[in-house]
């Protein structure tokens, strides 16, 4: 920037040639990637993981049929047709017939409508209670937070399984009754993470700024911490709907859950454990294979999730 | 370490209380009585019946012998097994599903750490890509559908191993591999981890530069850290396990505890239900002590400072 000082050689080009022509304000402030924000750049992350995707891909395609599957097919899901019990899967019934003639195809959207419904239901109401059992603990802190985590360390303790078991027995088997059951000690674990979470951020220097601006408590709470806390909240409700998925299914197969005649996987696969042993595979392929696939694909999204949301990873 | 045991205890009798409490109060709260039942029953029969039950007594007195009942462990008669006593049930059902329990737990530990290990050291090789394909099906597929797979292929299809009942270590094989299954992936996933991460640390570096065979390196340096984390979850494994044994014992027709549990609750045989809830919850909350405990004395940090919240 300095010309004098420089030497000139000869078959160079004079230096007065050049001038300083100031700075360009415009082209220093641009950004030469575009700026993502934490959302984008999470699915960014997300799109390049390509089993976290197909497991994506497979619960959207599930949901659809869930909603849409029924009116493929011209059967009812409880219609008993009994001289065509146990026919193998052919055009007329794609996925076959069961033990009492009903059509398998029909019966599999059923049950996915059951399983997604009893998911989903078991993880939101764990996310609400979880979110403002645990909000309020981690950032209440001190003798509120010591009480608070000692009875979520004694309700941690509980038998999870045992206590729903319990509580079907006496309300009875019904969905409701199985979202109760399942909610009733499983909000413990979001509890824990939005707890360590808010305790983690609330010391953060945002929120000191947030602070010492006058914001009110429950503000602070809604704009600074939750979504800071969003990421392993997601996870966390990614690996409880297949926990729910399963549990659901567990108690259905044990005789507790949803009761046959309805069609939830569970019951499909307890109706067909007498069918396996003469040959007649399909009554158990096809709820096996949607319980293994519906929890494969939430694990491996709750993965891809967990990889793609830690802020440690961001590139 | 005292202190640490003391304020654990404290924890489990209090859960302990928390589920006999909820036990009864769910017991009391069965729209009728369990001594209600297809047949009709004059009025000095029933209150007789109601009498020997001490169904007659107010909530509080109820409460208080139900109380004595689980301290000196007698859980009564059961209601739909005449002359079978609760005690005699467990009694018989408990080392059967005990065995499959140990058995289980042993494979699935074994397998599981050898696989994560396996994985971890082939750092995205085929064997890691399989191990981890392995572990994710492992956790995917629930157990009752891995055993009526089982089932169907080695023992309808292939006729190589018997079926059902447990005589024979032959007959162990399939409920083994059903209910070991999903405990082994989560290990196996845990270990290769954790694994991971212990080995890019420092002493391990130190491990090798002093020219340690790798073998040594993971079995004496890595290992040993690699593997506090399995310990954490042992107790949500064995739960799982306890409660697999139920479906298990059920498909296999294995004649252990959960095989009568099932089938009390189908019955509504309300004593055999009580009786085994509590004494499964009692296993199982001591087990969740005793894993906690092994846990302080393997983490020499326990003890330095203290254990706040979680």
């Amino acid at each position: 920037m300095e010309p004098n000082k420089m030497e000139q050689s000869p078959g160079t080009i004079p230096d007065e040639w050049f001038k300083w022509k100031g700075k360009d304000t415009d082209a220093a402030e641009t950004v030469a990637r575009p700026s993502l924000s934490y959302w984008q750049d999470a699915w960014r992350r997300l799109v390049k993981n390509k089993l976290a995707m197909a497991g994506l891909l497979f619960l959207i395609l599930l949901t659809l049929f869930a909603i849409f599957g029924p009116i493929l097919s011209p059967y009812e899901v409880n219609k008993q047709d009994l001289p065509n019990q146990y026919q193998p899967p052919s055009s007329d019934h794609w996925f076959g017939t069961d033990n009492a003639g009903r059509d398998v195809f029909t019966r599999t959207w059923y049950g996915a409508r059951i399983s997604l419904f009893v998911g989903l239901m078991a993880a939101l109401i764990d996310l609400s209670i979880g979110i403002i059992y645990g909000g309020l603990s981690g950032y209440k802190g001190g003798r509120t937070d010591n009480i608070m985590m000692r009875i979520i360390e004694v309700l941690y303790g509980l038998p999870y399984l045992l206590v729903v078991i319990l509580l079907l027995v006496v309300l009875g088997p019904s969905l409701t009754t199985i979202i109760i059951a399942l909610t009733v000690t499983g909000w413990v674990g979001m509890a824990r993470i939005v707890r360590g979470q808010v305790l983690q951020i609330k010391n953060y220097e945002f929120v000191l700024a947030s602070k010492s601006f006058g914001t009110k408590t429950p503000r602070i709470i809604r704009k600074n911490l939750l979504p800071n806390t969003m990421g392993p909240i997601i996870v966390q409700m990614t690996l409880t709907v297949p926990s729910a998925i399963f549990a659901e299914a567990f108690l259905s197969f044990l005789g507790l859950g949803i009761q046959a005649p309805y069609a939830s996987w569970g019951v499909m696969a307890n109706d067909s454990l007498g069918a396996i042993l003469s040959g007649n595979w399909w009554t158990l392929f096809f709820p096996a294979f949607f319980i293994s696939f519906t929890m494969f694909a939430f694990n491996v999204l709750g993965d891809g999730l967990q990889d793609a949301l830690d802020p440690k990873l961001r590139k | 370490m005292l202190k640490y045991i003391a304020k654990r205890l404290l924890i489990m009798a209090v859960t302990l209380w928390v589920i006999v409490t909820l036990t009864f109060i769910l017991m009391v709260t069965i729209p009728g009585s369990p001594l209600n039942s297809e047949r009709n029953t004059n009025e000095t029969v029933q209150a007789n019946l109601e009498a020997h039950y001490n169904l007659d007594e107010p909530y509080y007195v109820q409460y208080f012998l139900y109380i004595k009942s689980i301290v000196t462990f007698d859980f009564g008669p059961s209601i739909k097994q005449p002359n079978q006593t609760v005690n005699e049930l467990l009694g018989r059902g408990f080392p059967i599903s005990f065995e499959l329990g140990i058995i289980t737990i042993v494979v699935a530990l074994l397998s599981g750490i050898i696989l994560g290990i396996l994985a971890a050291l082939r750092h995205n090789g085929i064997i890691d890509y399989l191990a981890i394909s392995l572990a994710v099906l492992g956790i995917s597929i629930p157990n009752f559908v891995l055993a009526t797979l089982l089932i169907q292929k080695l023992a309808v299809d292939w006729n190589i191993l018997p079926p059902a009942t447990w005589s024979s270590p032959a007959h162990m094989i399939l409920p083994v591999i059903a209910l070991a299954t999903g405990p082994m992936a989560i290990i196996a996933r845990l270990t290769r981890s954790t694994m991971l991460e212990v080995l890019t640390q420092d002493y391990i570096k130190m491990a090798r530069a002093k020219g340690l065979s790798p073998w040594k390196i993971v079995l004496k340096h890595a290992l040993r850290n690699a593997l506090m984390p399995v310990v954490t979850i042992m107790g949500t494994l064995l739960a799982g396990i306890l409660t697999g044994t139920f479906v298990i014992e059920k498909i296999f027709a294995i004649p252990g505890m959960g095989r009568y549990f099932v089938e009390s609750i189908n019955q509504r045989d309300y004593p055999v239900i009580m009786g085994t809830t509590v004494f499964y919850s009692g296993f199982l909350i001591f087990m969740l002590f005793l894993v906690d405990i092994i846990y302080g004395i393997l983490d020499p940090r326990i003890k330095l400072h203290k254990k706040g919240g979680a």
